[in-house]
């Protein structure tokens, strides 16, 4: 079968230290044809996706996959040097509907508006102490690896059950897991594999001494085998750690030049839609011939819907560059769209919440410990963040 | 204004509930349950935002 003809080439991904998010790029794609052909750097076709309504259309397509054992599905990591990432049991992001409904209707009770909002104490506990932490150490520090990597790891571990004994021994490894400029590909392996041994070993306690956790909770369902609760750990892991992470210092950049929106509800959406640290995360292939915005994409086909740029289509979002918290238009696709959108979108929420709230209400006198043109943004992962955030109170 | 919705389809988002909390809870499985078929007037435009945003289109809505 040939390949349909493209009207557009480039290379993808196209992120640079300049521009660690291609925003100026992805409006030249939306302005000209919206839908682009290219490849990526390992050969492979691929069509990007780059209008919101499009974006949306392509993550609700009944024949457009997210399982990557389906030909011709991109492997963006791959090219990036990161290894490509085996099927495991219960890696449900990687499945269609209906294999990929039986595991999130499990997870769903775990995240619901309702169960996060029980959170609440328990990560302001967290977020609390990490500022102590920071406050003790003197008047500098770097907040991703103080504070934005640590928190959401250490909530993670206290909604699994993570005793607090271990809890920083899971914080460093899941720490190497993201450390794409510092540790080796071999390092990262590695920890993977001590992260999946110790939640392995951890699911055999929880079935001897259940508690109010939610490991001992998805055990009483009885839904899941052993194999596919620790792939579902694994990946409620993976999945809400970084990206929360970044979320929180990208966040924390921008409301620093805007600290008159501090404590406004509204501004964690703002933030999640200007940022869209997932960019790129959601994958598919076709898996017929479908047709989107007029285009025929055809079966084995790759297909990247760039959220970011979603999120910054002027046909969706008035001036959507600007942060604007007040801003009435809400469909922002930061968390995807579909059956896979985030499971824990709402735990992200409240994390960003009270991280913002608790750091500038205790350190009121935050700034940053270089210029803003200095920072380092990332634009050789997958994930849209920074490096690290030097700050000084 | 008419509001139906597909507890089959409900991927649990939550984007009903936080946006339209008089309207629309989740249930213990998390799937969705509407409390008001008919929602009062005030409630109308969150009740189109949570109709746009639902990931899944479980929630339907019928303008009067």
């Amino acid at each position: 079968m040939t390949t349909s003809p493209g009207p557009t080439v480039v290379d993808f991904p196209r992120r640079t230290p300049r521009e660690p998010l291609p925003l100026s790029q992805y409006a030249e794609h939306r302005k000209q044809n919206g839908l682009v052909q290219t490849h990526l750097p390992n050969g492979r076709p691929i069509w990007l996706v780059t209008r919101h309504e499009d974006v949306r259309a392509v993550l609700t397509h009944p024949r457009i996959s997210a399982n990557p054992d389906n030909e011709g599905f991109p492997n963006v990591g791959e090219t990036m040097g990161v290894p490509k990432q085996e099927q495991i049991p219960g890696w449900f992001v990687g499945l269609d509907s209906p294999e990929h409904d039986r595991f999130r209707k499990v997870l769903i009770p775990e995240f619901t508006v309702r169960r996060v909002r029980e959170l609440r104490p328990a990560i302001e506990r967290t977020v609390d102490e990490r500022i102590d932490a920071m406050l003790a150490g003197g008047n500098t520090a770097d907040l991703v690896n103080d504070f934005a990597l640590p928190v959401p790891s250490l909530v993670i571990s206290a909604l699994l059950g993570v005793p607090s004994a271990d809890r920083d021994f899971f914080e460093s490894r899941t720490r190497t897991l993201v450390a794409i400029r510092t540790s080796t590909d071999e390092e990262r392996a590695e920890a993977t594999r001590q992260l999946l041994r110790y939640i392995n070993r951890l699911i055999v306690i929880k079935k001897k001494w259940r508690g109010e956790d939610l490991i001992s909770r998805l055990l009483s369902t009885g839904k899941l085998s052993d194999e596919e609760l620790s792939g579902v750990l694994l990946l409620l892991l993976i999945a809400g750690h970084e990206t929360t992470a970044n979320n929180i210092g990208l966040g924390v950049v921008t409301l620093l030049s805007h600290r008159e929106w501090i404590g406004d509800d509204r501004l964690v959406e703002e933030l999640l839609r200007l940022h869209s640290v997932a960019d790129m995360v959601a994958l598919r292939v076709a898996v017929d011939d479908v047709e989107i915005a007029g285009q025929t994409i055809r079966k084995g086909e790759g297909i990247v819907p760039l959220l970011a740029s979603a999120n910054h289509d002027t046909e969706a979002f008035g001036c959507p560059h600007a942060f604007n918290p007040e801003r009435t238009e809400r469909r922002h696709v930061a968390f995807g769209y579909g059956v896979h959108q985030c499971l824990g979108q709402n735990l992200v929420r409240v994390e960003m919440e009270i991280a913002y709230r608790k750091l500038f209400e205790r350190i009121p006198e935050l700034r940053l410990a270089v210029p803003e043109d200095q920072l380092a943004y990332k634009y050789d992962g997958i994930l849209f963040g920074l490096h690290e955030l030097p700050v000084r109170w | 204004m008419r509001v139906t919705v597909d507890s089959e389809q409900c991927v649990g988002a939550g984007q009903c509930v936080l946006n339209a909390p008089e309207v629309f809870d989740q249930d213990d499985d998390g799937v969705v349950v509407l409390l008001r078929a008919e929602p009062d007037e005030r409630d109308h435009e969150a009740v189109r935002t949570a109709g746009d945003l639902c990931p899944s289109a479980s929630v339907v809505l019928q303008e009067d």
